[in-house]
């Protein structure tokens, strides 16, 4: 062993009490990781004005190893928890980070009402396509014919698309990138997190212990090697001739609109009722 | 070990545990032990062998042992590109310019 300088990441890790992670080998969550804590260390935001809240499942154990404010609550509750702390502390930066299952299926009323709401909320989702911690039972983004434990003769539900959600509920930033493009992941968080307004980035990331192995997809190489073959962006899907795009993973920002703010609605409310006394 | 624990029970932090004084294990190729002259190295503490940056590293720079963990097999082709950095899940490869 020897000494050698900090990386710029080490800073915003709990590297000496939690590394290394929980996650398997090969797992997304780390790429995600790296890529939001790029994102705030190029936006420059204090540590002390980052509020990071989960609620439970493999990506939702990334407020463990991270130094800001954390807070890892109930399944799929993470969103109230965030609207609670954006509420009372509107200055903070609030990032929510979740997976598919934990935000669309146990929390997916929370996410379509603060969506509504248009609180200032980051929504990171991590799409790995099914149950990785619980088991591998079939969340609602598992793909059609695709098998999870609970689910082994391939799945027969349909699949939700969690950027048109996203959008008809009422999201002012909505964007979908995969884990393999990592630069196009910061960016895009690094909008998502300075924008007004809720913001969602819908990361598919790679699952190549439980998803892959019970559908045969190889290991994390191969997996990630699909993301990046099978990605398109929101330009190129309009060249694609029709019978190509299906199966494609549009990636790009689908939605950047500037729409008034839950809290700034709200200190207006206040500011219009004591002006009335 | 037992102090170590409750160390960690306190919460608190300990002016020895400073991001700047981490220690790590240099890469094996380094022979001169000069972490400053390697382009890539790696902690092999951290590391689960799962084998992306071998395989996305655009230049093959890197190559995997007979364990599947990675080692600088061309030092001379690395470009700096970061994306080993970017792409570890582990956050077990950093590239040595910064």
């Amino acid at each position: 062993m020897a000494k050698i300088p900090q990386k710029r990441i080490h800073k915003y890790l709990r590297h000496n009490k939690k590394f290394p992670h929980v996650w398997c080998p090969g797992c997304s969550n780390g790429i995600v990781l790296g890529a939001i804590i790029r994102a705030i260390d190029e936006l420059k935001i204090e540590r002390d004005d980052i509020a990071m809240v989960s609620g439970i499942g493999c990506s939702s154990r990334m407020p463990v190893y991270v130094d800001f404010n954390t807070l890892h609550s109930l399944h799929g509750r993470a969103i109230p928890f965030a609207t609670g702390i954006k509420f009372f502390k509107p200055h903070m930066k609030v990032i929510v980070v979740t997976g598919d299952g934990d935000s669309t299926a146990i929390g997916g009323n929370h996410f379509i009402h603060a969506a509504r709401r248009n609180i200032d909320i980051t929504v990171v989702i991590v799409n790995n396509n099914i149950y990785g911690m619980t088991g591998g039972q079939y969340s609602p983004c598992t793909p059609h014919d695709d098998v999870a434990t609970t689910m082994p003769y391939g799945n027969i539900d349909n699949t939700f698309d969690i950027c048109k959600l996203a959008i008809g509920a009422g999201a002012s930033f909505v964007g979908r990138t995969t884990a393999y493009h990592a630069i196009e992941a910061q960016q895009m968080i690094k909008k998502a997190v300075s924008h007004n307004g809720f913001s969602v980035v819908e990361v598919v990331s790679a699952c190549p212990v439980i998803y892959g192995r019970l559908n045969k997809k190889g290991g994390a190489p191969e997996m990630m090697t699909e993301m990046k073959e099978n990605s398109i962006t929101l330009k190129g899907i309009d060249k694609l001739p029709a019978d190509k795009k299906e199966g494609k993973i549009i990636r790009g920002i689908f939605i950047d609109e500037k729409r008034p703010e839950f809290n700034d609605k709200y200190q207006q409310l206040v500011d219009h009722l004591k002006e009335k006394k | 070990m037992s102090e170590k624990i409750e160390r960690h029970r306190e919460g608190a932090i300990i002016k020895d545990d400073l991001p700047e004084k981490m220690e790590v294990e240099i890469n094996e190729v380094n022979t001169s032990g000069d972490y400053k002259e390697s382009p890539v190295y790696i902690y092999y503490t951290w590391c689960k062998k799962c084998g992306i940056c071998v395989e996305f590293c655009p230049t093959h720079c890197l190559g995997s042992k007979p364990d599947g963990s990675p080692f600088v097999e061309h030092p001379e082709k690395c470009i700096h590109c970061e994306t080993c950095d970017r792409l570890c899940p582990d956050f077990a490869i950093t590239g040595a310019k910064r």
